[in-house]
Order: structure tokens, then sequence, then C-alpha cells
């Protein structure tokens, strides 16, 4: 953009206009002409056998201001400024760098407690919570449906006496914390909360996420427990009571992480991703609620894969609409509600188990692809993750990443520093374009809700993880050490981490003398108003915190509204 | 020769479906019947919808670690149903020391990530020509 001087009168500034642009539009001209010639000559040079694409979209070998013309100063603003492309912090990272939040938690809340507080002494800024599957499923771990599963993809949580011994030592006025779980996340959040009062931490203190990202479930990562509609309800319930009870904390991370790792493109992860988070939006404003009063809540969660501009452009792109869309379809005033903030993880999908060590190459690039395009938080995998859960020596090598990236690298110096680069500006532009023809489409299906019973959403996932699988085998796509570049002998033996097989026992054996020591008349009596509230339409956050405090289990609260509720079928195809 | 009826499954608790789907599409379009169980799954669910069925194989997929309680369940449950010359394949994260378990226990070959789809589509076919020409 040129800058005109200040006029001294309307007739000069006129002609001071008319020669810039005639000054611009011969330069435009040259441009054009000098673009042709090197095409000509791209044309005719010799070029490499494969496929110049990136997310199943075609790339073009170079750009120049011709296409990011397309690209208003207006669509880019300030950083801090709508529309938030640059970011929504004005001073990026020179005001605070990103938060390194490891994503943990395996066998018993003990074990569990002890890796973070390893994590906190090495320099961790946040905690994050990675629950087993009986808790994603809101299984306690003396259910039989948990039997084989207990802490061994995570950490078990079935009451707040859990909660207490995950926490212990770990003042929850001090540290922020992000909880991993969906389904069933209102328990969880309330187990949370019961435990900050046990230390004397009142709820308005509480900093942290939990996930509640149901839609998301139903579409890729499948830890659903309740139908759609009761499952949306619980989300506002807990919008509502949050604004006014736990203001600091972040009642939902929409998630676009799992559904690109099920298969998604870039693309598909932004427009599904953000057409989740509108349907949230509609939902709470459905309920009277004013948008300004949980909008600045919500956050998001996106994945970072291994196209590293795609990536990038992504990240921007994402802010721009969600800004646009959130004044100018939803009338949010608040600035808060029109940033978007967001975590960030590396692809899991992207590393192999075949030459794991190169797993650490790829997470660092991704780990630079997320800092580009400004995350606010990051977890970056351990290179032994497609074999198991990570050992503590690479998890610190993942941690370390993140801190060379931040401390010597000098990417965090400069406040989105591809901001202009006619290839990412191009890329935001266009990704922007795909993901609002997606929402025509999502729309054309009658909205998420109705693309989620259909399968719709589900279907065109699947399609792209079976058109990316059938690239690998063609060689198509180069996946180094897996299709190309193999190592004949003997794969490279690394240590795993091995989940104790006493922990199932021993969770069984603590949760049999809580059930014991706890006042079954008042979990009985506890149990029995939620399940009274959860047939009106009466707000059920208060009730599952009495739950937990009285301390009722993980499945007696959600067999509770179950009851009512009833649970969700899956539509099977494939 | 009849086309060779396969049912992928879901056990345990584990939501991640992307490879029993992948595998079940590329399955079907090598000419094989197949039946996607969906997920969450019991032992119990597995072993009755393979035995209704009457398929040749189960192919179970797990990522989350259940896989020393889980399979060799299902393997107990088809085996007391008299059906022992049904083959139990699979894949997910499972460590080589206790593949190398389960299949002493007589588990088919359990195959990890990044394994091409044409690798357990020759798997599964060469399986089967053999019992085929054992049972004539």
């Amino acid at each position: 953009m040129t800058k005109l001087k200040s006029p001294s009168s309307k007739g000069a500034a006129d002609n001071e206009l008319i020669a810039t642009i005639e000054e611009q539009s011969a330069e435009l001209r040259l441009l054009r002409t000098e673009v042709a010639e090197w095409r000509k000559k791209y044309e005719k040079g010799e070029l490499r056998d494969i496929a110049f694409t990136n997310s199943e979209k075609e790339v073009q070998p170079i750009y120049t201001p011709l296409d990011a013309a397309e690209t208003s100063a207006e669509a880019l603003g300030m950083p801090g400024f709508y529309p938030y492309t640059r970011g929504v912090h004005p001073t990026g990272y020179r005001g605070r760098l990103w938060t390194m939040r490891q994503f943990a938690g395996f066998g018993s809340a003990r074990d569990t407690n002890e890796r973070y507080k390893f994590l906190l002494a090495q320099g961790q800024t946040g905690l994050s919570v990675a629950f087993d599957f009986p808790t994603l499923m809101g299984y306690d771990s003396d259910h039989p449906r948990s039997e084989g599963e207990v802490g061994k993809c995570g950490v078990a949580i079935s009451s707040l006496a859990d909660m207490e011994t995950l926490f212990d030592g770990i003042p929850l006025d001090q540290v922020s914390t992000s909880m991993t779980i969906n389904g069933p996340a209102v328990i969880l959040y309330c187990f949370y909360i019961a435990a900050a009062e046990k230390q004397g931490v009142d709820s308005t203190k509480l900093r942290g996420t939990i996930q509640n990202d149901i839609l998301k479930e139903y579409m890729a990562q499948h830890a659903w427990v309740y139908p759609i509609e009761p499952a949306l309800r619980l989300i506002v319930d807990c919008f509502e009571w949050s604004a006014e009870h736990v203001p600091k904390w972040n009642t939902i991370s929409i998630s676009g992480y799992h559904i690109r790792e099920a298969g998604a493109t870039a693309a598909q992860e932004l427009a599904f991703t953000l057409a989740d988070g509108f349907t949230y939006v509609e939902r709470g404003i459905a309920r009277g609620l004013d948008v300004d009063t949980f909008a600045p809540r919500l956050s998001f969660f996106w994945d970072i894969h291994n196209d590293f501009f795609e990536e990038i452009a992504k990240l921007r792109a994402a802010r721009r609409i969600w800004a646009r869309h959130m004044k100018d379809r939803y009338g949010a005033k608040d600035p808060r509600s029109l940033m978007m903030r967001f975590h960030s993880q590396t692809a899991g999908v992207t590393l192999t188990a075949q030459q794991p060590m190169n797993n650490v190459v790829r997470v660092a690039y991704q780990a630079m692809a997320a800092a580009l395009g400004g995350t606010q938080s990051l977890h970056t995998n351990s290179m032994d993750e497609t074999l198991a859960l990570p050992t503590e020596e690479s998890v610190q090598v993942a941690l370390r990443t993140q801190q060379i990236l931040a401390y010597e690298t000098g990417v965090p110096n400069v406040i989105d520093p591809l901001g202009g680069s006619y290839y990412v500006e191009t890329l935001t532009t266009e990704l922007e374009r795909e993901a609002e023809l997606l929402f025509k489409q999502i729309e054309e299906v009658g909205g998420v809700v109705r693309g989620l019973e259909t399968g719709w959403l589900q279907r065109k996932i699947n399609e792209s993880a079976a058109r990316q699988q059938w690239e690998v085998e063609q060689h198509r796509r180069v996946i180094v050490g897996v299709n190309e570049f193999v190592t004949d002998g003997p794969a490279l033996e690394i240590e795993l981490l091995k989940i104790a097989e006493e922990t199932e026992r021993e969770q069984g054996q603590r949760m049999a003398k809580m059930r014991s020591a706890r006042d079954s008349t008042l979990v009985e009596k506890r149990l029995s108003a939620l399940r009274q509230a959860a047939s009106t339409s009466r707000n059920l956050m208060p009730y599952i915190l009495d739950c937990a405090r009285a301390y009722c289990t993980l499945y007696e609260i959600r067999a509770a509204m179950e009851s009512v509720f009833g649970a969700y079928r899956e539509p099977v195809f494939f | 020769m009849r086309p060779i009826r396969v049912l992928v499954a879901k056990p345990g608790l584990d939501g991640h479906d992307r490879g029993a789907k992948v595998v079940a599409a590329a399955l079907r379009d090598a000419g094989m019947e197949v039946i996607y169980t969906g997920l969450h799954q019991t032992p119990e669910m597995i072993a009755t919808a393979a035995i209704q069925e009457d398929v040749d194989v189960i192919g179970l997929s797990i990522l989350s670690g259940a896989h020393m309680t889980l399979i060799p369940r299902v393997q107990d449950l088809v085996h007391a149903q008299g059906r022992d010359d049904i083959l139990i394949t699979g894949g997910g994260i499972i460590p080589k020391e206790d593949v190398d378990t389960l299949e002493r226990r007589g588990i088919g070959r359990l195959f990890g990530p990044g394994t091409p789809t044409t690798e357990l589509i020759a798997y599964i076919k060469e399986w089967f020509a053999t019992r085929e020409k054992q049972e004539a």
C-alpha cells in the first residue's frame, strides 16, 4: 500500500493520486510481462515427476504480487486488531511466548501426578490431562467394560478422590489445566472444580480448558455418551453457568485436530471445525444468551500437519473467518468474542513406526509452522508415540524442541513474519474461500447436526483418508522410511513405556475403599436430584457439581443422566 | 473360488476407526465380502457376529493398549463355538513383544502402522487358499 502524503489542496492531491496509480499500473504491466516470460521458460524446463499438490490442491511454482493483490490490506489488519489475520495479541510472542503444554496421562492418578511434577520442573508452563478410554467414555475403572483398558492410554479418573490425587501438591490457582474430555466433559470439569474447593481455591480463580466439543466426537474422535441434542444442551448449560462461576475458564476447545487425524484435508479441517463452532454459538444464542457473555471463552484446537506453508495459512485463515462471521453473522461486539485463541498439536498421524528417530525432525518442522501461525499453546509429539505412550526421555526431547524453537531460532522475534509473503497470503485467501464453499455445502445438507445424522460429514473424511492411503501406496506421496528411503535390516529398538498390570487391580481396590467411606445416602440423594433435573430444562451444572462433591462416581453420574437422555447410536458404514 | 468373508471389528473403547475403515474398504475393493461392526464392541458382540455372519476371517483393530485382554478373549469365545478354522488377524498400536506373545497363542499376523493394504490383502488371500486346499 502506498501512503498518500497529506494534501495541500484538493487539486494537488488528485494529481498526486493519479500519478501514483499510473506508476503502479506501469509496474503491474511490467510484472505481467516478466511472469509470462518466466512461465514460458519454466514450462520448457526440466521438472521432477511428482504431483506438486498440497492437500489435494494444485500449487503454483511461484507466487508474485499479481496473486497477492487479491488480499486487501483490510483482510490483514494489524496484530491484535480485526480481522486478526496476523494474530490476536498486538505484541505477538514479543509480549508472551506460547504456553508449552505437553498432553500427559497414564496409569493411576498418582503416576500421572508424578509426571506433572516432572514436567513442571522441566519448565513446562501448563498442564494437559490425557484420560484413559474408560474415563473418556464415562465408565468407572471397576466397570466391566473397562477391563484391560484402565490407565492404558491415559490416566484413570473415576471420582473426585482420583482428581484430588492427580493434583496433589499442585496449587490449582497457580497452573492452567487443559482436559481432553468430551462425552462426560462436564462431569470431569465438576470433579476439578470440587478438587479446587478442597484445596481452598475458589472456582473464579481457576484457569484452564475442557475440550467439551461433542460435535467432532460424532464426526471423528468417537468418545461420545449421549445423543446429539442432550449433549448439546449440556454444553450450553456449561457456557451459561461458567460465565458466572468460572469466568476465566475456556468452556470448550473446538477441535480440528481429530477431524484432521481421521483423514480430513486442511480445508476440510478448517471448515468442519468452524462450522462446529458456529453451531455452538447458534445454540447459545437460541438459549437466549447474549453472544458476548459466552463467546470470549470459546477456544480452538488445530492439528499441525506436514505441509509447512499450508498449515501456517490455515491458522491465519481460521482467525480471519471466525472474526468475520462472529461480527457479521452473530453480531458479537466484544472484541474478545471475535478473537480466535487456540492450542495446537503436531500431527500424530504423520509419525511413523519405521525409523522412529525421524519423527523428532517432523515434529520440529510442524512446531515451527504452529509458531509461525501464531498459536497460543503447543503440544509437540514424542518420537515413540506410534509405538506406545511416550517415555520420560522422549517427552523431554519433544519439550526441548519447543524450547529450542522459542529461544534459539529467532522465530518468535517478529509478529506474523510471513505476513505479506505472496504465497502465504494467497494460500490464506484460497483456504478461506474453500472453507466458505464447504460452509455452503454443509448448509445444503441441512447443517452440522443433520450432516452427522446422515453421515455426510463422516463420509467426506473417510473419502479423504482413503485417497491419502492410495497416494501413499502409489508413491504419489512420499513418506520417508515407509514407502521411500526404507532401511533394510533390524528396526531400531527404542525403549517403550509399559503400563503396570497392577494399575487396574489397585485402582479397583481404591474405588472399593472410596465407595465404602462415602455417605451413601447423600450419594443417592444427589443422583436422584440430578435425574429429576435432567427431565426439566434446568441448568444441570449445579446438580452435577453437587454429585461430584458427594463422591458420586463418573459412571453413576453418567448413568443418572443416561436414564433420561438415552445413549448415542453410531451410524455404521465404511 | 467363492469370495472371502471378513468381519472387521473394533473391540474395546477406543474410537480410532480410520485404519479399520481404510482396511475394510481396501478388502472390499479386493473382492472380499466385508462386514464392519462399528465402534466400541465387546468380545462377545464380535464373536457372535462372526459366527452369525459365518465369516472366514476376523480382523481386529485396536489402538488402545487393551490388546492383551481383548484379542485372546475374542479367540477363546470363537473357539468355544468350535470355530478354530476362523483366522483372527488385525492391527493397531501393538508392541512387538505383545505381537509375539499373541502369535504364539495362535493369533494370525498383526500389522503395525505404515503397512500397505496390499500386504494384508495378500496375507488373507494366501491363508484362505491354503485352508481351502487343506479342506479339499
